[in-house]
């Protein structure tokens, strides 16, 4: 990620200037989202729209919720309820036969 | 009780002065009587109302249990209705799950678990209160609903579109769902706090793999829980916005799907599988070793068993469904998980049987009911394993064989490990020992009559008696040795066996109680870190926080190896070690106050709740409390400043605080 | 926190001694929590997928939702997640009246999300989408109105946060209180992240 160069202001966190090129980052990709709402992308459109999903919601965590910078302790825990759910609500959905009609 | 200045002899009174502060209400500052109860947030005390409240549910459950015995005793039973057969089976289930397994199992966790791993409280203190008050109000928000209108009456797991307003039209599933919301934010805020305190507060050198299993255990069953609470705690929403408010998640004949509410309910259902039976693992993984005088045989095999049962427990809810059409994909999937699971419970099994192999067994009564467990469980194992063969369960699903098979591992399994912990733990709690021999007579009718009432629910069910049918017929009875009628009256006489088998209970703990013998200081030659100190335990829990090099700490220093013959040998009495630590206590020991808040949040929520049947006016209330202790709750100190204390009633200066210990 | 200079050394931990962690209980409770929210929303979240295309008479999504209102309300509640974290790091210096600062902005900016949930649900229950109308209709309230009461709880937290520390009345320690109610806010703000995406810009 474009970020790994940014300077740490000790090793919990980091400057404020960096949090506000990740938020810069954030909003540009936000209205890369919106745009695939108006532009054609053909079947580029779902893998985009969810990549761009999964990249801002892994910045929010890693970046502004300190995860990247604190204890593994932490990712372990939101990661398994996270993961969790992302297990049991796709199986539940694909018993539905959800992702097939 | 700010701050604890130990006695040097133990029969100093501490002397707190209590004056005027700022803060908007004074602490509580009560040590005797109801007060001391009601605003404790000592985890012991906690732990001990627990306990009591479970029991009296477990005798409300068990009252609904004979009164169903008996509608089925005798063909065209009159005992009762349709409908108050419907709300029996409803709540006897919905109350042994939610209002005694998970709390009896809360109430040995609270009390044991800080011990255990050598802490004086747990994490959050006030939490742990107010988890214990949110319990009480879900379940007589629940209990409630027998005196208003009528109980829930759609099983305990509630299947919609069956629980919607058109086929259960009293409140009954209303405060169900609201009920189980509330002990359902009780459970997750106690499992949030008991992690914290496994993971936060062990004493040093007590790291993950030296930790009792017991402890290990209700560390699984509080992650089940976590990730577990929320799927229910959606699917509750959904029912009651459908019920209350005109949603339409199960309205059928707008397109719904039947099964989502299945899926959401198993999705947590069967994780709370584990969550009732793994507490009762980790208890005789305890007493087996204790009374087999042996080390418990593989404990990284146990510990690691465990946690793979709570994982892979994750992955098997939809073999509860397997008869609703899943499709055949899906029920292979979810069929061969099943049968995973029964690798790691064997693995349990196995080491249980291995540790009592080639002991020296003490046939106490907690003995006697943890090996009780290991039949009983298997019987109840291997039943179950035949469910998860999906054709076979076809035959099986909602007949009295899938009633047999969760009764020997939840009665077999769970209420006997649980009765093996009140056993092996009662002197350490209470300072006075069950009596033996009416354990005896307790363990040998509770074994008799659940065999003689759920035994022959095998019968009947391959037989095809339906789960949930309020009466059956003698013209369908059937002849001979599988006539329906013989085989109910036995299972209905066995229940009462059974109830005279936990009166047998009842009365030892009354004659304890009575009795003035006080147990010994470690009467089983026990093991794990909560016999390092007075029974009962001081408020403080330890004089000094023990410093952990063993797993089996206690045992440890009790015994060491004699290098010629390669056997331990007693060093020491279990009295010395505690005569030890309270030579070398620790001077300054802080100890969380009292506080109002707990008990006073929970009645808002409890309010805000019933405003869902009441109407807006009482969920106003219910909030503005709600927020007002909140409030409340944020801006007092945990610990609170030694002035920051209640005037006494009499002088207004000084209150006496009865020596501890 | 090790960082901080407002580490008052009485209530470092609630008994006063290093956790087996390291770890304070009550950043580690929060992360807890967080784990388990997510099969909350998981939950609600599947409901609406399984039940989005259900619309009976009632209006189809894609016929009521207004994209460019709801993608301005998405990049107000995410820029509020900047300011959380400026009140954070503020808080972690020790500057009361710029956390002070940076949190009410936050609490304005979500409640300006709210604000702009209630418009957008008057708009769609005129254009004939009630509750009961449709299972589109209760999912889709259900999940979003789930996420506004979270919002709108978050925005209590963060104004009282404010007032706790005008008054210096705290009972933890400062900034670790501010980072906890920022933990919480960056939540809402990630699952607004996929709402937003699943909901909104993935047609059905």
């Amino acid at each position: 990620m474009s970020t790994s160069t940014e300077q740490h202001e000790h090793e919990h966190g980091m400057t404020d200037a960096g949090y506000i090129k990740i938020a810069i980052i954030l909003a540009a990709i936000t209205a890369l989202e919106v745009s695939t709402y108006y532009v054609d992308f053909g079947p580029l459109f779902m893998p985009s729209l969810m990549i761009m999903m999964v990249v801002k919601f892994v910045m929010v965590v890693s970046y502004f919720m300190h995860l990247k910078f604190d204890s593994k302790i932490f990712t372990f825990l939101f990661y398994t309820g996270l993961g969790l759910a992302l297990f049991v609500y796709i199986t539940a959905l694909a018993t539905f036969k959800f992702f097939i009609s | 009780m700010a701050i604890i200045e130990r006695p040097g002899t133990g029969t100093t009174p501490v002397v707190v002065t209590p004056q005027q502060t700022l803060g908007a209400v004074k602490r509580p500052v009560a040590t005797k009587g109801w007060r001391e109860w009601l605003f404790t947030v000592d985890h012991k005390k906690i732990g001990i109302m627990y306990g009591v409240v479970a029991m009296v549910f477990f005798i409300i459950g068990g009252v609904e249990a004979l009164l169903i015995r008996l509608q089925l005793a005798m063909p065209d039973g009159q005992i009762l209705s349709a409908d108050k057969y419907n709300q029996m089976f409803t709540m006897h289930a919905t109350t042994m799950v939610f209002l005694f397994a998970m709390p009896m199992a809360g109430a040995f966790a609270n009390y044991f678990l800080p011990l255990q791993i050598g802490a004086r409280d747990v994490a959050f203190p006030r939490i742990n209160a107010l988890s214990l008050w949110l319990l009480i109000i879900g379940g007589l928000v629940l209990n409630a609903s027998w005196f208003l209108g009528g109980a829930a009456d759609g099983g305990w797991f509630m299947y919609a579109p069956n629980s919607g307003p058109i086929f259960s039209p009293s409140h009954g599933v209303d405060f169900w769902v609201i009920g189980l919301q509330i002990a359902g934010v009780a459970s997750l805020l106690g499992s949030i706090n008991l992690i914290v305190t496994v993971l936060n507060m062990r004493a040093p050198g007590m790291s993950l793999m030296k930790m009792p299993v017991f402890t290990w255990m209700i560390l699984v069953v509080q992650f089940l829980l976590v990730f577990s609470l929320p799927v229910i705690t959606v699917a509750l929403v959904l029912l009651m916005l459908q019920r209350s408010y005109g949603a339409t998640f199960f309205d059928v004949s707008q397109g719904a799907d039947p099964l989502l509410w299945q899926h959401l309910f198993w999705i947590f259902g069967h994780p709370e599988v584990y969550v009732l039976i793994l507490p009762a693992f980790g208890i005789i993984s305890e007493v087996l070793p204790t009374f087999a005088r042996k080390p418990l045989f593989g404990y990284p095999f146990v510990v690691f068993s465990g946690a793979s049962i709570g994982l892979v427990g994750f992955g098997v809810w939809a073999h509860h469904m397997f008869a609703s059409g899943l499709g055949p994909v899906s029920v292979a999937v979810f069929s061969v998980a099943t049968m995973a699971i029964a690798i790691p419970t064997g693995v349990k099994i196995f080491n249980w049987l291995l540790t009592m192999w080639g002991g020296k067994i003490w046939y106490t009564t907690a003995m006697n009911f943890a090996i009780g467990l290991v039949v009983l469980f298997t019987i109840g194992g291997l039943s179950g394993v035949t469910h998860s063969v999906a054709p076979s369960d076809t035959q099986q699903t909602d007949t009295y064989y899938i009633v047999a098979h969760f009764h020997y591992v939840l009665f077999g399994g769970m209420v006997f490990g649980l009765f093996s912990g009140f056993y092996y733990w009662w002197p350490k709690v209470f300072g006075k020992m069950l009596n033996e021999k009416l354990g005896a007579w307790n363990f040998w009718f509770m074994v008799i009559g659940m065999n003689m009432t759920f035994g022959p629910m095998h019968i009947l069910g391959l037989q095809g008696q339906p789960r949930r049918m309020y009466v059956w017929t003698e013209a369908r009875a059937g002849e001979g040795f599988f006539n329906l009628g013989f085989w109910n009256l036995i299972a209905s006489i066995g229940s009462f066996i059974l109830a005279v088998g936990i009166l047998f209970f009842l009365i030892n703990v009354v004659i304890t109680a009575r009795s003035k013998q006080q147990a010994p200081l470690d009467p089983w030659d026990a093991r794990t870190l909560e016999w390092l100190t007075t029974s009962p335990p001081k408020a403080h829990n330890f004089d000094r926080i023990p410093v952990v090099h063993h797993l089996d700490e206690f045992f440890h220093r009790k015994y060491e190896e004699d290098t010629a013959t390669h056997t331990m040998k007693k060093v020491a009495e279990g009295e010395d070690l505690v005569r030890a630590e309270a030579d070398a206590a620790d001077a300054h020991i802080h100890l969380p106050s009292p506080s109002y808040w707990p008990i006073l949040l929970s009645i808002g929520v409890g309010l805000l709740g019933l405003g869902v049947v009441y109407g807006i006016p009482m969920m106003v209330i219910g909030f503005a409390i709600t927020l007002f202790s909140a409030y409340g709750w944020v801006l007092e100190p945990s610990v609170a400043e030694e002035i920051d204390f209640e005037p006494s009633d009499n002088d207004g200066n000084t209150k006496e605080i009865a020596p501890l210990g | 926190m090790a960082e901080t200079a407002t580490h008052t050394a009485d209530h470092a931990s609630e008994h006063g001694h290093e956790t087996s962690t390291g770890l304070t209980n009550n950043k580690l409770a929060m992360w807890l929590f967080l784990g388990s929210e997510c099969l909350l929303f998981g939950g609600l979240i599947s409901t609406y997928m399984l039940y989005r295309g259900r619309v009976s008479d009632g209006p189809h999504p894609m016929a009521i939702f207004d994209i460019p209102f709801t993608s301005i309300s998405s990049f107000v509640l995410l820029m509020s997640s900047l300011t959380m974290v400026l009140a954070v790091s503020s808080a972690q210096r020790g500057d009361d009246s710029r956390t002070n600062l940076w949190l009410t902005i936050t609490a304005v900016l979500g409640a300006t999300f709210v604000g702009g949930q209630v418009y957008e649900f008057t708009a769609f229950i005129r254009e004939g989408l009630g509750f009961s109308t449709s299972l589109f209709g209760s999912s889709f309230y259900t999940l979003t109105g789930f996420h506004g009461i979270h919002v709108s709880v978050g925005v209590l937290m963060l104004l009282s946060t404010v007032g706790i520390i005008r008054k210096n009345k705290i009972t933890g320690t400062k900034a670790e209180v501010v980072e906890l109610v920022g933990l919480y806010w960056h939540f809402v703000d990630v699952v607004w992240i996929i709402i937003f995406t699943l909901v909104y810009l993935i047609p059905s």
